[in-house]
């Protein structure tokens, strides 16, 4: 580690004031304490300071995306060889659905990380690491089938109007994932809905199986709730969907390492499947009793299961700066996301990807409801006195 | 018994070096300086010169806008030199002190139970013990036409490594009572004390203070800061004052008043992992630092903080004993870099939140040094100074109200109940590093000129 210690140390000069690349010192911090802690001490206030960082909290969530996408890499290849019905293993599937998706998530990082790098150097302010959690985010959502050129467009768009031009990390009002996703959806929206779900690169000697449907359980509900894949399937996530939103047991797990670390926000995460809950059963007690097969008889816990909201509630609803920041805020804002995800999959079919929607929608309200909260707090203060 | 509060909010930081109950005499230090610069808000005007005699208790320098606030000197002697900084802002005033027997300036002494408040004020202010009485909101020396609410006195620290005020005021037990019976005067009654639940000073300490205004505290720091006290037992509406005094501060005040002399001297404890043998030192304000810590140190690269390593100041062994310092730290100096170190596991590192595999074991004691270990960022993580925080009060809310200069919002979120110190676990446990201590400073300060 001297070694490499001593390499930084030699360059360092050429990047600093005067130096040669001045003008890249943002790029080159950012390597710089990417690779070490820098040996900063505290100069005002206190003396110590608590281990913990930004670059650790972004690293802890990745850590709690590992299972999604190890799970997600298996599901591809599991799906691909189910459509054209062939035996495979689970190395198999797993290996073909790691070839699948890990340029995606290469191309996702390069963009992502050139825009961030690029602006870092033009505005001169450090290089932030809210990108290192976008740039697996944005792969998780979408279908494997979609095109490297899109990926590339969606991280580059995220960054700049998602997050660049409010100021970089923690000034974003939206989730910069989410907008990537919700960009891809109305701006290419023939690749973001119909027979994309599954990869179908031919196999030599092999025909896809009769009777193969890449509609997902979002747009099957619709039709005919009771054709849905079993509870189990749909809990375990052997079904098609986005990359990494279909199995609601690695969302689970992803859940309990974010909330035992205390990164993410277990009120919203327990809020919004409230909300899902409770907006479920409303709906389903006001199910018309002539059409079994309407959507609001679904019972209120598939919709945990189904389609990506286990996804959202986790990773997405609780990105600490695009959601409500008060305590009492946080479950209005969870209960919300839930009860409008329920509403938006059963009253619009058009837009299945309802979670989508309604976290994008609850961050743009996020600000009120803190605001609410805040004049509140004022007035019992007030009452107080 | 008065009220008797559980606070859950908190957090206490176990550190490696509490001192040993064991008090050694450090000898008077050739030179002894005082410094303006300790007390906050105020602009001294000398009263003495280079090479004039001066007796312990004589005034040394008044606030030019407070012209009966004074400043004595600690020990007699000869003004040796005035130290002036930039602009010819007074820094230190030196004085060599008497080496034998220090020589006092007399104060009549006299029985606090039958003063008056008038009388009370006027001793305080004659023989400058007017400024170890402090006011909120603001923190700072209170202004003595005024009326308070009442008086605070915290009777237990429960900052990283404090000193146990049950071993540094027992020491001189009748001085305190004295001294709190002289508050109680002051307060017009309204004396309102705070301990422990969990030890320390205990309501039978107090010397026949009522016992409806002792209040007993339990739960982790920052329960001993008085500023949460005040806000459990009687908050600070707009317009009113609270005043609180230091328990050692209460010593002084006490001697004062019995021994009709201003005698400074007090129990400094000297802890912290790079002190070879944490322990108590009896000394002089004003004292060269050196000889407390000279020799004692375990480590030449270290951090010397005159006071806790939340709230305390940077020092040396050049410096001097400041006049509100009761505890000195001494904590290694954390500027190595370190490969990957937000990768590691961590089982050494101390966070609040569990990212660090040090969480497993909560009762570990944690040798820590002064690294950053991270860089400044944006506010991102939320709930964060809640945890921390055992008031009423919207701690993120109050910082960004203040970053804004909006002054009705300040108020409105509840600036005047809040001092820097309250805050310093926030700064402590904040993931982007932000230096709220100083952003609370600059509130107060820009709403003392505007609000």
């Amino acid at each position: 580690m001297k070694f490499l210690q001593n390499i930084i140390h030699s360059i360092k000069p050429h990047f600093e004031k005067g130096g040669r690349f001045e003008k890249l010192y943002p790029a080159f911090e950012a390597l710089e304490t990417f690779l070490f802690v820098p040996g900063e001490t505290t100069a005002h206030g206190v003396h110590i300071r608590d281990a913990m960082d930004l670059k650790r909290t972004m690293m802890t969530v990745i850590i709690a995306l590992v299972p999604t996408m190890l799970f997600g890499m298996w599901n591809v290849g599991y799906q691909h060889y189910l459509a054209y019905g062939m035996e495979a293993t689970l190395m198999e599937n797993f290996m073909f659905g790691f070839w699948k998706v890990l340029p995606i998530i290469v191309v996702s990082y390069a963009a992502g990380l050139g825009v961030e790098f690029i602006f870092s150097v033009l505005r001169g302010h450090p290089v932030s690491e809210g990108y290192l959690v976008t740039g697996l985010l944005i792969p998780l959502t979408l279908p494997v089938t979609c095109p490297l050129w899109m990926v590339a467009l969606a991280a580059i768009f995220c960054t700049l109007l998602g997050k660049e031009i409010f100021g970089g990390t923690g000034m974003n009002f939206m989730n910069p994932a989410l907008l990537a996703r919700a960009f891809l959806f109305f701006a290419f929206p023939a690749y973001m809905s119909g027979d994309i779900w599954t990869d179908l690169s031919p196999e030599a000697g092999h025909a896809i199986v009769d009777g193969f449907s890449g509609a997902t359980n979002l747009v099957t509900f619709d039709v005919n709730f009771h054709n849905l894949p079993s509870v189990g399937d749909m809990f375990w996530g052997f079904e098609q969907g986005s990359i990494g939103e279909t199995s609601a047991a690695a969302c689970l797990i992803g859940a309990l390492i974010l909330i035992i670390t205390g990164v993410g926000s277990w009120q919203i995460i327990v809020a919004s499947v409230l909300g899902v809950l409770g907006m479920g059963l409303v709906l389903q007690g006001l199910a018309p009793a002539d059409m079994p097969n309407h959507a609001m008889h679904t019972p209120a816990y598939y919709h945990l299961l189904m389609g990506g909201f286990a996804f959202g509630a986790v990773f997405m609803a609780t990105d600490p700066v695009s959601a409500a920041q008060t305590e009492r805020g946080k479950w209005i804002y969870g209960v919300l996301i839930g009860a409008f995800t329920v509403i938006l999959r059963v009253y619009n079919p058009a837009y299945p990807e309802a979670v989508m929607l309604s976290i994008l929608l609850m961050n743009v309200f996020a600000p009120l409801i803190d605001h609410m909260v805040v004049e509140q707090h004022i007035k019992k203060r007030l009452k107080r006195a | 018994m008065g009220k008797q509060i559980s606070i859950r909010r908190g957090f206490n930081i176990k550190l490696k070096g509490t001192a040993e109950k064991v008090t050694t005499e450090v000898p008077t230090s050739e030179i002894i300086a005082i410094k303006p610069t300790d007390f906050p808000a105020i602009t001294p005007k000398l009263l003495v010169g280079p090479g004039d005699e001066v007796l312990a208790g004589q005034a040394l320098f008044y606030d030019k806008d407070r012209p009966n606030l004074r400043f004595p000197s600690p020990v007699s002697g000869e003004v040796a030199e005035v130290v002036r900084g930039a602009k010819r802002r007074i820094m230190e005033i030196r004085i060599l002190a008497d080496r034998k027997d220090t020589r006092y300036k007399e104060f009549s002494k006299a029985d606090p139970a039958k003063l008056d408040r008038a009388k009370v004020i006027e001793q305080l202010l004659d023989s400058g013990c007017w400024h170890y009485i402090r006011q909120r909101p603001f923190s700072t020396i209170a202004d003595s036409v005024e009326v308070p609410k009442a008086i605070f006195v915290s009777c237990f620290d429960s900052a990283p490594l404090a000193p146990d005020m049950a071993y540094t005021v027992g020491q001189d037990k009748d001085n305190f009572q004295a001294g709190l019976h002289v508050l109680e005067v002051l307060a017009n009654g309204n004396l309102q004390l705070g301990i422990s639940a969990d030890g320390g000073l205990g309501a039978s300490d107090m010397g026949g203070i009522a016992a409806d205004r002792i209040h007993s505290f339990k739960g982790p720091h920052p329960a001993g800061n008085v500023g949460i006290q005040i806000h459990h037992v009687d908050p600070i509406k707009a317009g009113e004052q609270v005043w609180f005094v230091h328990p050692q501060d209460v010593v002084i005040i006490g001697r004062l008043f019995r021994e009709g002399r201003y005698r400074a001297d007090r129990i400094v404890a000297l802890t912290g992992s790079c002190v070879s043998q944490p322990q108590y030192f009896h000394a002089v304000t004003g004292q060269k630092m050196d000889s407390i810590v000279g020799g004692r140190l375990n480590s030449e690269h270290s951090r010397i903080i005159q006071g806790n390593v939340l709230t305390g100041t940077t020092s040396s062994s050049d410096d001097f004993l400041s006049f509100y310092t009761n505890q000195i730290t001494v904590i290694p100096e954390g500027d190595q870099p370190e490969f990957l170190g937000w990768l590691l596991p961590g089982f050494k590192k101390l966070s609040l939140s569990r990212t660090f595999f040090s969480w497993l074991t909560p009762n570990r004691v944690y040798n820590l040094d002064t690294n950053t270990h991270g860089e400044e960022r944006a506010f991102v993580m939320t709930g964060q100074y809640d945890k921390v925080l055992p008031m009423n009060i919207m701690p993120v809310m109050l910082l960004k109200a203040i970053l804004a200069r909006d002054v009705e919002r300040m108020e409105q979120l509840g600036i005047y109940e809040v001092a820097e110190e309250d805050f310093a676990l926030c700064e402590f446990v904040c993931t982007s590093k932000i230096d709220v201590q100083k952003i609370i400073a600059e509130g107060l300060a820009y709403m003392q000129t505007e609000g």
